[in-house]
């Protein structure tokens, strides 16, 4: 049985007097290509930010095992130490740094990889200069593997929606993951960039051997996707299984057609 | 014509309520003595008329920005192009215009009489605080209303190791920054979890207690009376005034420069890009992997080592502080030079810290109205120019196409 990458256990989240996630319990093992879906509102974003570490988490428990198996229980932790552990994320409504080019997105992604403290910065040694000449080549090869080499020097907000995405996805990437969660990374994008957000997730998966958690609203993109789905309704599991299983159970079809 | 009406009535709508607003200012004058009342219909006059003009001329300005930049708008991406090519070419210029400037510099106090000088110190001094704050205003993004402590700070580790030690101006000078920076990590633990307008007011009530903290611990820090008799920086011996304030001016002059270079050197590495991160969006910089505490601490730490300096420089200038050099208002001053010359543009600061010093010097008449001269210029500018005289312009990491 292969390691268990994030387990989620009895976890709820509640703003005030909505309970925005409701005793679920998730689990993601390593290598999977897991989805999480369900109508708006139904606290898959809210999940995610508890699992990065932006909320912290009401009630339940959230642990994150690192590559050597150790279980580290992170609720309340920070998000840069979530990230430290080996969890990237992007965001539903996008949050790159619009002043700055792709390039330089990447090159913050590499940050906790990156050593050079402020002595570095001003006396510029030999380590730091190698460091600084490093971090603009590795930030250009992940750029390269998400198609955005040839945006490299263009600032991030004059990229196209699609490209904005992927440029997400570079810059969690940048921070060596071993789990990638992914909000709507299909989001505004067309069908022929929606196909190739498909081939580009799998081979993130397969090449590179992160784990994937993806929150999406596009269904033949889920069902082609994922191993296994997750299905949340109004902060609760209603479903989970595999592809076929969630297509044809009743709760499911329910909460997404309506009585 | 309906434009020009709707004009005349927006503008004569503004005159009138003005001429409600300071009627009670301007036009009564109740005179004591005789217990007669003066009413001075004339100045309502002036009043409502000056409204007027102003009124119009304002929105035909506002109007012709907003047309203005509707054109520009278009080709935004050649400008930059365009801009870009012309800073290249401005690196030929380089040497040239440098040089003349080191000379001019070098020589001027053989030029100018000793007076201008002085002036021209308290500038450079300036200088170092614009600069020092645009690390934690330009970089880092934190609104801190607080930074005549941290100056505070500096200045009065001078004069109290001074006093108690009799520690002269060049180790002044680097415990000052040291102090600096400690009593900018002891003000950036509190305030971590601040952002925005509550950051701002909670520095400026640190300010505030410093100043207070001073002034009231009579004992150690002579109180409101202040440390007088500071020396000011000897060269081998005791130099004369004259001598000395000259040496003052080539030691600020190297600081200066010492300041632009450590900046240049932070904007562009790591920490630059963290600072950068997290004043443009510090939920994504912390899911990126940057400690927010970290960065925070480190931008206040390094921002205040400045002031540190610059306090000392103070101290060895004036030979002799006291708390009500560091109010609030010194504070705002040091905001203005920063925001009026280009929050994040080195060169921007600079000519900001210059304007805000010297235009109050050499038009002594206007030195009274100077904080409504500087709040006026702030309401335009940041309608017209928010990004300062001399706007930040970002170095980009450029890389090759033809790169694998
Ligand atoms: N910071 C917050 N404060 C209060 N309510 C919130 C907050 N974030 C999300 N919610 C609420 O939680 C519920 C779930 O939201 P969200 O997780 O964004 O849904 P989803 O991503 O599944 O569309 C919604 O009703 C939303 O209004
Ligand atoms: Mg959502």
């Amino acid at each position: 049985m292969s390691r268990i990458i994030l387990e989620i256990k009895d976890f709820s989240m509640v703003f005030g007097g909505l309970r925005a996630v409701d005793h679920v319990n998730i689990h993601i093992n390593d290598g999977e290509i897991v989805a999480l879906i369900g109508p708006n509102g139904a606290g898959k974003t809210t999940l995610f930010n508890c699992v990065t570490g932006v909320y912290k988490p009401s009630e339940g428990d959230i642990a994150v095992s690192n590559p050597e198996s150790k279980v580290i229980r992170t609720n309340g932790m920070k998000p840069n130490n979530i990230t430290e552990l080996g969890l990237a994320r992007t965001f539903q409504n996008i949050r790159l740094f619009s002043s700055m080019t792709a390039l330089e997105n990447v090159m913050i992604g590499r940050h906790p990889k990156l050593q050079a403290g402020i002595f570095g910065a001003i006396f510029r040694d030999k380590s730091t200069r190698t460091e600084e000449k490093q971090v603009v080549e590795d930030s250009l090869v992940i750029l390269k593997k998400l198609g955005l080499k040839q945006y490299a020097n263009e600032p991030a907000s004059s990229l196209s929606y699609g490209a904005q995405r992927r440029l997400e996805i570079a810059r969690a990437m940048a921070t060596e993951p071993q789990l990638l969660l992914l909000d709507e990374p299909a989001a505004g994008m067309n069908p022929q960039e929606t196909k190739e957000l498909d081939d580009t997730i799998t081979r993130i998966r397969d090449k590179e051997g992160i784990t994937i958690l993806l929150i999406e609203h596009d269904m033949s993109l889920v069902m082609s996707l994922s191993e296994r789905i997750y299905v949340l309704d109004y902060g609760k599991l209603i479903a989970e299984g595999s592809p076929d299983e969630v297509k044809a159970n009743p709760a499911v079809i329910k909460a997404y057609l309506g009585e | 014509m309906n434009k020009v009406l709707k004009e005349i009535r927006t503008s004569a709508l503004s005159a009138l309520w003005m001429m409600i607003l300071t009627f009670p200012i301007i036009v009564i004058k109740v005179n004591t003595i005789n217990m007669t009342v003066n009413w001075r219909w004339i100045n309502l006059m002036w009043v409502g008329t000056g409204t007027f003009i102003l009124s119009w001329l304002w929105r035909y300005l506002l109007d012709r920005k907003e047309n203005g930049s509707g054109l520009k708008k278009t080709d935004t991406k050649e400008s930059r192009r365009f801009s870009l090519h012309k800073s290249l070419n401005d690196k030929k210029m380089r040497i040239p215009v440098l040089s003349t400037l080191a000379v001019l510099v070098l020589v001027l106090p053989l030029l100018v009489n000793f007076y201008q000088v002085s002036i021209m110190t308290s500038a450079l001094i300036f200088v170092i605080l614009g600069l020092g704050l645009n690390i934690v205003i330009g970089y880092g993004g934190l609104l801190h209303l607080g930074y005549a402590a941290f100056y505070a700070m500096g200045a009065y580790s001078y004069g109290l190791m001074y006093l108690y030690w009799g520690i002269p101006f060049w180790v002044a000078l680097p415990l000052g920054a040291v102090s600096g920076a400690v009593f900018g990590l002891l003000i950036g633990f509190p305030v971590l979890r601040l952002r925005g307008d509550y950051l701002a007011i909670v520095t400026l009530a640190f300010g505030e207690i410093a100043r207070l903290v001073l002034e009231n611990l009579s004992g150690f820090t002579k109180g409101p009376e202040g440390i007088a008799q500071i020396p000011r920086p000897g060269f081998i011996t005791k130099l004369s005034l004259q001598g000395a304030t000259i040496y003052l001016f080539y030691i600020c002059i190297a600081l200066v420069l010492f300041t632009i270079f450590v900046m240049r050197r932070i904007e562009d590495s790591r920490i630059g890009r963290a600072l950068e991160a997290m004043s443009e969006d510090d939920i994504a910089a912390q899911s990126m992997g940057i400690d927010l505490t970290k960065a925070k601490l480190t931008t206040f730490a390094l921002g205040a080592i400045w002031a540190g300096m610059a306090g000392v420089l103070l101290a060895a200038k004036t030979t002799y502080i006291n708390p009500g050099s560091f109010t609030l208002m010194e504070s705002v001053m040091i905001l203005v030079a920063v925001v009026l010359g280009g929050t994040g543009s080195i060169p921007g600061v600079i000519l900001g810290a210059f304007l805000v010093t010297l235009i109050p010097e050499y038009f002594r008449a206007l030195s009274d109205y100077r904080m409504l001269m500087f709040g006026v210029a702030l309401v335009v500018m940041s309608i017209f120019r928010p990004q300062g005289i001399i706007p930040r312009v970002r170095k980009h990491y450029i890389v090759g196409e033809d790169q694998s």
